[in-house]
């Protein structure tokens, strides 16, 4: 335009910075606004950060890869909303590090699964799938049975709020307190649903003397599309 | 001509062009190739037959998946991306690689090492599982370092050069190098729970962390899988047909409006979730435009052969190169309509995306690989030519038959789930169970596999004749084309 090309082919500097400036453009636009326009998040009322033992299991979910087969993003047409529940909200994956909208439904979508099924049922489903829904491609998850290595949970918390989860002081301390007595019928759940409500709680994976890997993953499932009661919701909170 | 070609080996020694570097880029490309392409064959059955995940963990599709991406896309696409692109930019520079063998050496070995750590972790559950971005914080960082030194000597090479111009291949190469350096650290952007352990947390979430998820997804294809590839196309075409590019004005235009246009693509991946509205809109006109700039591409390449066609008779290696443009072509047209949002509407969350996919990676990457490898190995082993040109030809024909039935497969299973998805019966209700769809998947899933089958018999093919012409062996045989 204003230096000729043959300038550009010569100065592989200034061809660099040119290139840097071009595919740049692109990516501020679309980006930037995300952060700046407040109404990007819906105005809904219930969402909340994940319970320990909800994160500890929504790790395992990302370690297994399980956003590779199962979306979890609902979009607005009639057939799924009929088929999976109300139409997915941004602010309903507001605290999700990293986001697990998933691109392919090799399975069915999972945004809103919780409280569909039984304990009892995630659990059969996850060791051998074939045993309740016998068409099934999914792989079994029978070790997962083990123990929850969740040790360093108050540190999971912790990075979290760095990177913008707004857990408080209260959460961190009682982390792995809360971690266990979400999953132990016997406990006293009240600070845990006072700090986490709507939190679901009791044996998830059918042995109550050990926690494991099931229990959290279960306790995750059964929270999903959950928080946010949509008779509340008037259609002007949704405008984004 | 001949003589200079045979002799092409001994130019780059005397002019002290570094080829042994892109040797070893051209050994390590086969063999990710043969790995990538096996675990796609793997889990393309699993999907079919689930009892072969095995109840094992680290033998889960959802763990494989993305050492399948991964070892195609960045370790076969990466090691040939590095490899000529060492290759060309010495010989259209007329200079050595910038930073001597040693650093060439280590981004070799760290690119290498990059590969083992992110897919070991792969099969153990260290992710971040973000989709072709899955190596956690550790590897990331590394992968940074070499990507760096990389830039350096690329960057270097093309200050010492001895041409008065820097070659329109190069530029390419260096859009794609320095776009994903800057992809890759604004989207792994993560804070590690320990320093000590393999675990972190991505800086972005939700909404935000999507769209920065498909801005560096959507131009992993545009810069790694594209630009990248049309450096490779711009020398290896013209090398291959003994002609010059079509047109020195349309390389300029198309290069600089694809590298700004595909940018802005992303948002097509997010349409009708909960991405605003205006940023799907945005991502979808941009993306439709996005069709001008790939044909320019597309004609600039395939008009190269103008007055040599008659060469694909007797030329089955030009023939591969020719076929990966036309891919080319094919992809980037149905590209742009799947990002309108109708369209979308149907095609999104199914197969018809995997077979999409699968004819860019490999109809126009892996075969313009093929092209460049089948160039190069002659020259860098020093040898008159391959040791069958025939089995180039047999290559060609297996590989393309498989992608064929790998990608009707998955239009027709693809189209055919997102139909059934929305398919009402007479009363009202939705007419199929989720896993009916499921269950009606099967036989295209077979088909897949069997593709993917043929695809991996013919990169077998591709290593046995590398492997003699590397040994210095000729085969007999009718010269390929000449009547019988």
């Amino acid at each position: 335009m204003f230096i000729k090309h043959s300038t550009i082919e010569k100065k592989p500097l200034l061809l660099l910075v040119l290139i840097i400036i071009t595919i740049s453009i692109g990516g501020l636009v679309e980006i930037v606004p995300l952060y700046t326009v407040e109404t990007t998040i819906e105005r809904v009322e219930g969402v909340r950060p994940y319970t320990p033992l909800e994160q500890m299991g929504r790790n395992i979910y990302t370690r297994e890869g399980c956003y590779l087969c199962h979306s979890q993003m609902i979009r607005p047409f009639r057939d799924e909303v009929e088929r999976y529940g109300h139409y997915s909200l941004a602010a309903e994956s507001m605290y999700d590090h990293p986001f697990q909208w998933g691109s392919k439904r090799t399975g069915p979508d999972l945004a809103r699964v919780g409280g569909k099924y039984s304990n009892e049922w995630h659990v059969t489903h996850m060791i051998d799938p074939r045993s309740v829904v016998p068409e099934s491609i999914m792989p079994g998850y029978p070790f997962m049975m083990r123990e929850l290595d969740a040790d360093d949970v108050e540190a999971h918390l912790e990075t979290l709020r760095i990177v913008g989860v707004p857990y408080s002081d209260d959460m961190v301390l009682n982390a792995a307190i809360d971690m266990a007595a979400q999953a132990d019928p016997e406990a006293d759940h009240e600070p845990l649903l006072a700090r986490y409500p709507k939190a679901v709680v009791g044996d998830f994976d059918g042995d109550p003397s050990r926690l494991t890997e099931m229990d959290a993953l279960v306790a995750y499932m059964q929270m999903l599309g959950t928080l946010v009661d949509f008779a509340d919701v008037q259609p002007a909170d949704l405008t984004q | 001509m001949a003589t200079a070609e045979a002799t092409a080996g001994d130019i780059g020694a005397m002019a002290g062009y570094n080829e042994a570097v892109v040797r070893q880029f051209t050994i390590a490309a086969t063999f990710w190739g043969v790995v990538g392409f096996t675990v796609g064959v793997l889990i393309a059955l699993q999907l079919a037959f689930p009892v072969l995940n095995f109840d094992l963990e680290w033998f889960s599709f959802g763990r494989l998946r993305p050492v399948h991406t991964s070892a195609v896309v960045f370790a076969f696409g990466g090691n040939v991306l590095l490899g000529t692109s060492f290759y060309v930019v010495q010989r259209t520079c007329r200079a050595p690689l910038f930073g001597g063998p040693t650093l060439a050496g280590f981004v070799f070995w760290g690119y290498q090492i990059f590969i083992v750590m992110a897919a070991l972790g792969y099969v153990l559950g260290v992710t971040q599982s973000k989709e072709y971005a899955e190596p956690e914080w550790f590897v990331d960082l590394w992968l940074t370092i070499v990507w760096v030194a990389y830039l350096v000597i690329f960057l270097g090479t093309l200050m010492i050069r001895r041409e008065p111009h820097i070659y329109v291949a190069n530029w390419f190469y260096l859009a794609f190098i320095v776009t994903v350096a800057v992809l890759h650290l604004v989207n792994a952007a993560a804070v590690p729970v320990s320093f000590t352990g393999a675990k972190s947390y991505t800086l972005w979430s939700g909404v935000q962390d999507a769209l920065t998820q498909w801005w560096y997804g959507h131009n992993a294809v545009g810069f790694f899988l594209t630009a990248g590839f049309l450096g490779i196309m711009y020398y290896f075409v013209p090398k291959q047909v003994n002609r010059p590019i079509y047109s020195y004005r349309l390389s300029i235009v198309h290069f600089w409006s694809l590298i700004f246009l595909y940018i802005w693509a992303g948002p097509h991946h997010l349409h009708y979730t909960a991405l605003p509205d205006w940023a799907q809109t945005l991502g979808m006109t941009f993306s439709v435009i996005l069709w001008m700039p790939s044909w320019g591409g597309m004609i600039n390449g395939l008009m190269t052969l103008s007055g040599a066609w008659h060469k694909l008779r007797t030329d089955p290696i030009l023939k591969l190169l020719v076929t990966s443009i036309a891919f080319y072509g094919m992809s980037t047209f149905e590209g742009p309509v799947m990002s309108i949002k109708a369209v979308n509407s149907l095609s999104h969350y199914t197969d018809w995306t995997v077979g999409h996919v699968h004819s860019g990676a490999l109809g126009w990457v892996a075969f313009v690989s093929f092209g460049a490898i089948y160039y190069l190995v002659p020259k860098l082993w020093n040898r008159e030519r391959l040791y069958s040109i025939r089995l180039v030809n047999t290559h060609f024909w297996i590989a393309t038959i498989g992608i064929v039935f790998y990608i009707t497969a998955m239009w027709v299973s693809g189209i055919m789930q997102g139909l059934m998805w929305r398919t009402y019966d007479a009363l009202g209700f939705l007419e199929y169970s989720f896993v009916e769809t499921v269950e009606a998947m099967h036989p295209y899933y077979l088909i897949r596999a069997l593709g993917g089958i043929l695809f991996l018999i013919g990169s077998l093919i591709m290593v046995y004749n590398l492997w003699q012409t590397a040994r210095g062996r000729i085969r007999d045989e009718k010269p390929f084309g000449m009547p019988a």
